[in-house]
């Protein structure tokens, strides 16, 4: 299996960027140069060694633990934290751009990152004003801890996120949890877990709440393998989850509110850059093939040239795409009406969708550039394992889920005709 | 204008709970209204009232209790008016 990537280019990565630089006029210089200072360490660095294992990590299903080792090392699990409790603040921007960076070369490493930071972002945007929170944040940044997400269950909840069976059962000070059915991605590899749940035993399915449950504070049962066509790194596996920890560690905000106001926007613009960081490294792939052409038959244009710029079109759009969601989300941030209107669902939901079928059109339409190099697993141009792994983006939370719940809002919504707005 | 507003929350506001044991402030959503239910409430309440929810009025908080879908719906009223 090739070991090519965005590495091998490092000079010419600004082709394969969600944000060429200048788009951070906003911030100060100091904060300017240390973005580009991150970034370049998760180029040089970090994708080298997501890379190297990447091919490993699909054939074993197993958690990228060396690009994790990586990351922790640079710092990069807790960028998001505010710089009053010790972080770096980082911009979704960033944030995505390093999902992209690091999906180009591993699409499990990529999608773990993205997972983790959607959590931080819970956190982040929810818990400032809460003491213990803030003390976990300041832990975050200082041992660079992985966040895992249990919010599925079983009981015929599955995926509905905003609905729960188990509640809150608070004894005093304390509280147990127990969660059957739940898939948690990498939740043996997590140091912590955001687990969501009634407000108690006895409120409705969708009266929700998000506590922080660290690993001293619970048992993982292990119901089911994650063994999948592709994302196989996420060990997404199934467990039932068992815990018990103090009330204050459960996030002051409804659940409700998490979700739509910062849930939404951070998974599916950092669920988006992580594909396009797969169809940017498909790209690349078509593109050395078609230079590869180009230079055997000098003097003809390749047949693949077409197509490549066909592709270039279409992963200009993907790009525009994830640009101006995250325009819309930096512009809705901070007004919580805005951010739970049904037109900001409408057009983040239609990112999730639109985002997870350019990825998958992208790959499959390298794949005729490539021809059999590109079918084949031990081709420099393989693209086996990207097409494999972009294919869960229809499913992760299913393009036909997010329809079914847009169309029920259709009844009322009336679209913005405006090019500006 | 509340009775109205009870009427049409019995009726399609999908609730797994009486309405006439929650108070006018007391919170929806934590009584379980669903996005759902709300989209289908929204309906019910433009029919009832013969008004339209602008889109910027299509959120979370203006259906958080009675008193906050009345308050919403004398804004469109006075919107409407003007």
């Amino acid at each position: 299996m090739s070991k090519r990537s965005t590495v091998g280019r490092l000079a010419e990565t600004d082709a394969l960027t969600l944000f060429p630089e200048g788009m951070a006029k906003g911030n100060s210089k100091a904060a300017r140069h240390a973005e580009r200072v991150l970034l370049q360490t998760v180029r040089s660095e970090i994708c080298k060694v997501a890379a190297a294992h990447a091919a490993h990590v699909d054939e074993d299903a197993r958690f990228p633990v060396e690009a994790f080792a990586a990351l922790k090392k640079a710092g990069l699990l807790g960028i998001m934290v505010p710089s009053e409790l010790g972080g770096m603040e980082a911009p979704i921007r960033v944030i995505a751009e390093i999902c992209s960076l690091l999906a180009q070369n591993c699409s499990s490493t990529g999608m773990c990152y993205a997972m983790h930071q959607i959590k931080a972002s819970s956190l982040v945007m929810h818990a400032m004003d809460d003491e213990w929170h803030r003390g976990f944040m300041r832990r975050m940044v200082a041992e660079q801890l992985l966040l895992g997400s249990a919010t599925t269950e079983g009981g015929g909840v599955g995926g509905d996120l905003r609905t729960s069976n188990c509640g809150i059962d608070a004894q005093g000070s304390v509280f147990a949890l127990r969660k059957e059915g739940c898939l948690i991605s990498y939740g043996i590899q997590a140091d912590a877990i955001l687990i969501t749940a009634r407000r108690t035993p006895e409120s409705p399915p969708s009266d929700q709440v998000m506590a922080v449950m660290t690993r001293d504070q619970y048992t993982l049962e292990l119901t089911q393998v994650w063994n999948t066509l592709g994302m196989r790194g996420t060990c997404s596996n199934n467990f039932t989850f068992e815990g018990a920890a103090p009330v204050e560690q459960v996030i002051p905000a409804s659940f409700a509110d998490i979700a739509a106001q910062s849930m939404l926007a951070y998974a599916h613009i950092l669920w988006a850059a992580t594909w396009y960081g797969i169809a940017a490294n498909a790209v690349y792939r078509a593109e050395t093939f078609v230079h590869a052409e180009a230079r055997r038959r000098p003097g003809t244009v390749p047949p693949g040239a077409m197509r490549l710029a066909e592709l270039l079109n279409s992963l200009q759009q993907f790009r525009a795409l994830i640009l101006a969601s995250i325009d819309r989300y930096e512009r809705a941030k901070g007004d919580p009406d805005e951010l739970s209107s049904i037109s900001f669902v409408v057009a983040l939901n239609g990112t999730k969708v639109s985002a997870s079928e350019a990825a998958c059109d992208i790959i499959q339409h390298a794949f005729l550039i490539c021809g059999i190099h590109g079918y084949r697993n031990d081709s420099p141009h393989s693209l086996g394992r990207h097409l494999r792994d972009a294919m869960s983006s229809r499913i992760m939370i299913n393009n036909d889920r997010i329809l079914g719940n847009v169309s029920n809002l259709l009844s009322v919504y009336k679209h913005n005709p405006s090019l500006a707005a | 204008m509340k009775s109205k507003i009870r009427e049409v929350l019995s009726k399609h506001g999908r609730l797994p709970v009486d309405i006439a044991t929650l108070s006018d402030s007391d919170d929806l959503h934590a009584a379980g209204l669903t996005s759902f239910a709300s989209v289908e409430l929204m309906m019910a309440l433009e029919e009832a009232f013969d008004i339209e929810y602008p889109n910027q009025m299509m959120n979370r908080r203006h259906f958080s209790s009675v008193t906050a879908i009345e308050n919403a719906l004398m804004k469109i009223r006075q919107d409407m008016a003007a």
